[in-house]
C-alpha cells in the first residue's frame, strides 16, 4: 500500500515536473541553414517576391484592413484564430523581431516572447525555406512594410486548446528535419518542389491530417503528401492520383490556372481564389510553370494531361435528356436547365476560361458535397489577376432554390454526364446557408 | 460655398464605352484619372443577375436602366416657330444611366462606317455633282479618313468582342461577308454567330433576288472570348435580353465586361458615381478650362474638381448641354446660320415591313440582340444620288431579337389591341411573324440643330437642352426607295399577311415609339471651327484641352449603329493625346 502509494506519489511528481518543463524550460530554436543560394529565389527577386510566394497576405491581412497588420478571423476546427499583425510596428507588430526570432516563428512557431504559435501559422512548411529567403523576407518587412499600429484582438480558445504549452508536445509529433531534400535532377521541378513544400505550404490545405491534426505528408517521401485534404468541411482536391488535375490538365492549364484561378476546364473557389489572388498571380511565369512541373513529376502523368488526349465524346445520357426538355424529366434536371444551362451548357462542358466544365469537374466530384453546395448557394467570385482582370462572378442561387432544390440540382450535377458521386441530402444544405 | 477637391491629371465625364475607353488608355501614361458619373455604380453580379435581370415590365417596359426624366431630360419641337416642350416620357430615344452607360442596354450591333460616308460631300460632288445637294442640308465631309481610323476600328472590335465575317480583308472580298464595307486589316475577333429561321429566309430570298447576305456583326461572344485587357466573354446562350438589358451571361460587350475590371485595378484611376458634372469651367481668358463643377449627389453638395485635361464622354446630348451651358463654342443660330455648338443634329431613318406565316414557326424566343442576316446592296456607297433622288443609303436586315411578349407581339392590321379577338390573334400569330428593317441615313439640317431652352430650366437650374428636329424630304425618299426594295424581298418570301412601316412625305417626328438611341452631331468635328466644334482629335478648337468623345462628332448621321464608330473615334482620340497631347498640350491641328 505504501509502495503503491509513494509510486502514484512520484508518478504525479514527475507528471508536475514534464509538465513545469514543457512550460517553463525554454524551446530549443532550430538553428539557420547555411546561407546557399540553391533553391533560393532571392538572386531572381525580391524579400517583397518572397513574401508573395508564402502568402502571408493572406492570413495577415483583415478584409478591408491595412496590408500585414492583421486581425483576420482565420476559422479553425478548434475556433477562431486571429492573425497577427506583422507590420515593422514595435508596439502591436513584429518591430522588435531580429533575425533569429523572426526565423524562430518561420521554423517553430515560435514567437518573440516564448509563446507557441497555434498551427494555423504553416510553420511545418516554412520550415524548409532556405536561409537566404528568410533572410529577404525579414528585410522585406523591416524595411518595406508599413508600420501599422492595430492591436488585433487575443485568441481565446476554449480549454484545453487554451494551453499553449501543449503545443510543444504537437510539435514533437509534427515537425521534421527542416532540409528541404531535392526531388529531382531537372532543376525546375526542383525549384516547383521547394516553392510547394516551402513556402508556397500547398500541403496545409491539400494533404490530409493526422488525428493530431498534424499534415499528413508535408514532402513526396510520405505518400499521402497532397493526396487530399478536408478544410471546414469542403473537400480539397488530390493533386497527385490518376483523377487528379495535375494528372488531367496540361502543364500549360495548370500554369493558367495558378496564374489567373481559371482555365479551359475550372475556375477557382473558396480559400484557392484567395490564394491566387495574393500569391500565385504574382509569381513569375516561371515559377509557375515550375510549380506545374512538379505536380507532373509527382503524380507521374504527361505534360499533355489526359484531358487533352481523349478524344472528343459522344453525347451522354444526361445531356440528350436535358436537350430532350422533356416536361417529365426529375426535378434536378429542370432546376438545371433553368438556373445552370445557360452558362454550363447542356453538355456540362461550360465554355473555356468562363464558365467550369461540370463534367468530371473535382468539386463537384468531392466526397463532400459541400463545396458544390456551397457555390450554388453563395456563388463564386473569381479573382482578379494581372492576366485575367475580370471578377467573373457566378451568382447565388440561395435566395430562389429551397434546401430540397439545392440538394436535388446537386445531386443531378454529381450525377449527370461521366460524374458519379453520391447524392445530396437536403439536410447537408441547411446549415450551409 | 462649392467644396473643391484636389487637382487631377485627367477629369473623365461619364463612365460608359468612351469613359472606360479613354480611361483606360490614359491611366497607360500613368496620369493621375478621376471619372465621374452621374448614375449608379453597376457590374453584370448583382445588377444584371439571372433571372432578375428578365423583368421585361421592370427594363424593358418601365426602362429601369435609363435615365429618368424626372431628373434629366430636354425639351423638344419640330420647327423654329414652336414652343418646346420637355421630354417627360421616354420613348424615341433611350439615353442609358450609371455605370456601363448605354453600352449596358445596347443591341451590340457594331459597324464601320463606309469609307464614302466619311468624306460624303466630296464623294457626292465628285459623282452626282454638287447641285443635288439640297439649299438646307449641311453636308460635309469627315476631317479624318477611313484609313485612318481603320486601325481604331479594329482595336475597338476586339475590345468590345465583335463576331462577324468579313467581307473585305485588305482588299481583297471575301465570300459570305458585307462586299461593300471598307476594307480591314484583319477578320472580326470572333466568328459569327449561328443564325435563327427568319434570317435564314430572308437570306435565302435575298440571294435569289442577286443580293450579298452577310451575318450582322456584333457584340455578342460566339465563343469564349479574351480582349487586349484580359477581360472575358463567355458564348451567347441566345435567351433574348439584350435591348434594354444588361447581360447576365458576360455574353454581350459591355464596358463591365470588357474594360472596367481591368480599369479597376490601375491605382492611378478612380471613380465616383452619383456624381453628375453640370458646367465646365473656363479659365478667364475662355482658352482652357480649369476643371468641372459637380453636384455631388451622396453629399448634396456642389464640387469643383480641378484638373488639367477634361473629357466629355457622356452621352451625346449630355455633352452638347456641357459645352453650351459652359460657354465653349459659339451656340448656332438657325437664323444667321452662324455658330457650332449645337449645330447639325442628326438621326436615324427606319422602316420595316412585318411578314406573317400560318405554316412556319419561328420561335422567337430564341435571339440575341446582334441576330439576323444583312444585305448592303442599298447602301450610301451603291445608290445613284442622282438618279434617286435622294443622299443616303440603308442596310436591310431581318432576324429576331427576342421574343418578349409585351414588347414583341406583332398583330395583323386590323387586330383589336385588347379583348377576346386580341387574345385569340395572339395565339393565331404569336411565333409566326418576322420582319425585314431598313436602318439608314439621316442628314444634317439647317433647321435641326440643339440649343439652350428659353422656358424650361432643369434641376440645377440651367436651361434644359432644347432640340428642334422633324423629318426632312431627302431621308423620307431614301426610305421609300428601301420600302420597295423591302417589299420585293418580303413579297418573294409569300408571306399570309404583309404589313409595310415606312416614313411618307409629310411624316412628322413623333417621340412616342421607339426608334433608336442614335442621335447625333451637335459638336461636329470639322477642319473649319466656323461649322465644327471639334478638330480631326475631337479636341475642341479653341480649347485645347477638352475633348469631346462620342456621336455628337458626327456631322451628318451615318447609315448605320453608331457605335463601332463611336469607339473607333475614342480609340483615334486616345491616341493622339497619349502619342502627342500630354508631350506638349496645345491644339493638336
Amino acid at each position: 500500500m505504501k509502495i503503491l502509494l509513494r509510486t502514484v506519489t512520484l508518478l504525479i511528481v514527475f507528471a508536475i515536473v514534464v509538465v513545469a518543463a514543457i512550460i517553463w524550460v525554454p524551446v530549443q530554436r532550430t538553428p539557420a541553414k547555411a546561407l546557399s543560394e540553391n533553391g533560393s529565389i532571392t538572386t531572381l527577386a525580391s524579400g517583397e517576391y518572397v513574401t508573395q510566394t508564402a502568402d502571408c497576405m493572406g492570413c495577415h491581412t483583415a478584409v478591408g484592413g491595412k496590408p500585414f497588420a492583421g486581425g483576420l478571423e482565420v476559422v479553425s476546427p478548434l475556433g477562431v484564430i486571429y492573425s497577427t499583425n506583422i507590420t515593422p510596428d514595435k508596439k502591436t507588430g513584429i518591430g522588435n523581431y531580429t533575425l533569429n526570432d523572426f526565423r524562430a516563428v518561420l521554423y517553430d512557431g515560435i514567437s518573440k516572447g516564448g509563446n507557441h504559435l497555434y498551427p494555423a501559422m504553416p510553420y511545418e512548411n516554412y520550415r524548409f525555406m532556405t536561409e537566404a529567403d528568410v533572410q529577404s523576407m525579414y528585410q522585406y518587412f523591416m524595411k518595406e512594410v508599413l508600420a501599422v499600429d492595430n492591436k488585433v484582438p487575443e485568441t481565446n480558445l476554449k480549454f484545453p486548446f487554451n494551453q499553449r504549452w501543449g503545443l510543444r508536445v504537437w510539435n514533437w509529433l509534427a515537425l521534421k528535419n527542416p532540409d528541404f531534400m531535392p526531388v529531382s535532377d531537372d532543376g525546375r521541378i526542383n525549384r516547383g518542389g521547394y516553392l510547394v513544400q516551402g513556402p508556397g505550404h500547398c500541403a496545409a490545405c491539400h494533404s490530409p491530417r493526422t488525428v493530431f491534426m498534424t499534415q499528413n505528408g508535408i514532402s513526396e517521401s510520405s505518400a499521402t503528401f497532397l493526396s487530399g485534404g478536408e478544410l471546414n468541411g469542403w473537400s480539397v482536391p488530390d493533386l497527385r492520383g490518376a483523377d487528379s488535375v495535375s494528372s488531367k490538365w496540361s502543364t500549360q492549364q495548370i500554369v493558367h490556372y495558378l496564374a489567373t484561378g481559371r482555365n479551359d476546364y475550372a475556375a477557382s473557389v473558396g480559400e484557392m481564389s484567395l490564394v491566387v489572388e495574393h500569391s500565385l498571380q504574382y509569381q513569375t511565369d516561371a515559377d509557375n510553370n515550375a510549380i506545374a512541373l512538379y505536380l507532373k513529376h509527382l503524380s507521374g502523368s504527361s505534360d499533355s494531361g489526359t484531358l487533352a488526349t481523349q478524344a472528343k465524346k459522344p453525347p451522354t445520357v444526361t445531356e440528350k435528356l436535358l436537350v430532350s426538355a422533356d416536361p417529365s424529366m426529375s426535378i434536378g434536371a429542370r432546376l438545371y436547365l433553368d438556373n445552370c444551362a445557360g452558362c454550363h451548357a447542356t453538355n456540362g462542358r461550360g465554355a473555356p476560361e468562363i464558365f467550369a466544365t461540370l463534367d468530371g469537374n473535382a468539386l463537384v466530384n468531392a466526397a463532400s458535397p459541400t463545396g458544390l453546395i456551397s457555390v450554388i448557394l453563395h456563388g463564386v467570385e473569381l479573382p482578379s489577376t494581372e492576366k485575367r482582370p475580370a471578377r467573373l462572378r457566378m451568382q447565388a442561387y440561395a435566395w430562389r432554390l429551397n434546401d430540397e432544390e439545392v440538394a436535388e440540382l446537386a445531386t443531378f450535377v454529381r450525377q449527370g454526364w461521366h460524374n458519379d458521386a453520391t447524392k445530396v441530402s437536403s439536410s447537408l444544405v441547411t446549415p450551409l446557408r | 460655398m462649392a467644396r473643391q477637391d484636389p487637382k487631377k491629371d485627367v477629369v473623365i465625364v461619364g463612365l460608359g464605352w468612351t469613359g472606360a475607353i479613354l480611361g483606360m488608355e490614359l491611366a497607360k501614361e500613368g496620369l493621375e484619372i478621376l471619372a465621374l458619373e452621374r448614375g449608379d455604380d453597376r457590374d453584370t453580379v448583382p445588377d444584371f443577375k439571372y433571372p432578375n435581370i428578365a423583368d421585361e415590365l421592370k427594363y424593358g417596359i418601365r426602362y429601369d436602366l435609363m435615365q429618368r426624366p424626372a431628373e434629366s431630360t430636354l425639351t423638344i419641337r419640330h420647327t423654329l416657330d414652336e414652343t418646346a416642350l420637355p421630354y417627360r416620357q421616354l420613348g424615341s430615344f433611350l439615353p442609358g444611366n450609371g455605370v456601363g452607360g448605354a453600352g449596358v442596354h445596347w443591341n451590340g450591333h457594331n459597324w464601320r462606317p463606309q469609307p464614302q460616308e466619311l468624306r460624303l460631300r466630296s464623294y457626292t460632288i465628285e459623282r452626282f455633282g454638287e447641285k443635288i445637294i439640297p439649299s438646307d442640308m449641311l453636308l460635309e465631309d469627315y476631317p479624318v479618313s477611313y484609313e485612318e481610323l481603320e486601325p481604331f476600328f479594329d482595336q475597338f472590335e476586339c475590345v468590345a468582342g465583335i463576331s462577324g465575317q468579313a467581307g473585305n480583308l485588305r482588299g481583297k472580298i471575301v465570300l459570305g461577308g458585307n462586299p461593300f464595307e471598307g476594307p480591314r486589316s484583319r477578320d472580326y475577333p470572333m466568328p459569327p454567330m449561328p443564325q435563327t429561321y427568319d434570317a435564314t429566309l430572308f437570306a435565302q430570298a435575298a440571294k435569289a433576288m442577286g443580293y450579298h447576305p452577310f451575318p450582322r456583326p456584333g457584340a455578342i461572344a460566339s465563343e469564349s472570348y479574351v480582349n487586349e485587357y484580359g477581360m472575358q466573354m463567355g458564348p451567347c446562350s441566345f435567351c433574348g435580353f439584350c435591348e434594354r438589358y444588361g447581360c447576365y451571361n458576360y455574353s454581350k460587350g459591355s464596358p463591365q465586361v470588357c474594360i472596367l475590371d481591368a480599369l479597376k485595378r490601375k491605382s492611378n484611376f478612380s471613380y465616383k458615381t452619383n456624381s453628375e458634372v453640370i458646367r465646365v469651367e473656363m479659365a478667364a481668358d475662355k482658352k482652357t478650362a480649369t476643371g468641372v463643377t459637380y453636384f455631388d449627389h451622396k453629399t448634396g453638395e456642389e464640387v469643383f474638381q480641378p484638373a488639367d485635361l477634361v473629357l466629355l464622354c457622356a452621352y451625346q446630348l449630355h455633352n452638347v448641354h456641357l459645352l453650351l451651358v459652359s460657354g465653349i463654342g459659339k451656340p448656332y443660330d438657325p437664323g444667321t446660320g452662324e455658330g457650332v455648338t449645337g449645330r447639325g443634329y442628326a438621326y436615324q431613318m427606319n422602316g420595316g415591313v412585318s411578314m406573317f406565316f400560318k405554316d412556319k414557326e419561328f420561335n422567337p424566343f430564341i435571339g440575341t440582340g446582334s441576330n439576323g442576316m444583312v444585305i448592303d446592296d442599298f447602301g450610301i456607297n451603291q445608290n445613284d444620288f442622282a438618279r434617286e433622288g435622294f443622299i443616303g443609303g440603308s442596310y436591310i436586315s431581318s432576324g429576331t431579337f427576342n421574343g418578349q411578349p409585351i414588347r414583341n407581339m406583332p398583330l395583323p392590321t386590323g387586330t383589336p389591341s385588347w379583348g377576346k379577338d386580341w387574345k385569340k390573334a395572339v395565339g393565331d400569330w404569336y411565333g409566326h411573324a418576322m420582319s425585314i428593317g431598313s436602318h439608314g441615313s439621316c442628314m444634317s439640317y439647317r433647321n435641326c440643330y440643339l440649343d439652350l431652352d428659353p422656358t424650361y430650366e432643369d434641376r440645377f437650374g440651367r436651361p434644359m437642352l432644347r432640340m428642334t428636329f422633324n423629318w426632312n424630304n431627302n431621308d423620307i425618299r431614301m426610305t421609300q426607295f428601301m420600302r420597295v426594295k423591302i417589299e420585293g424581298i418580303a413579297a418573294s418570301m409569300k408571306p399570309d399577311i404583309m404589313r409595310s412601316g415606312f416614313k411618307k412625305e409629310g411624316a412628322m417626328y413623333d417621340v412616342r415609339p421607339y426608334q433608336t438611341t442614335h442621335n447625333v452631331g451637335g459638336n461636329a468635328m470639322g477642319v473649319d471651327p466656323i461649322k465644327s466644334v471639334v478638330n480631326r482629335f475631337l479636341q475642341v478648337h479653341d480649347v485645347h484641352n477638352v475633348f469631346v468623345m462620342g456621336a455628337g462628332a458626327f456631322p451628318q448621321n451615318i447609315q448605320y449603329n453608331p457605335t463601332g464608330m463611336v469607339g473607333g473615334l475614342a480609340y483615334w482620340a486616345a491616341h493622339a493625346i497619349r502619342t502627342d497631347y500630354l508631350r506638349q498640350p496645345r491644339s493638336l491641328v
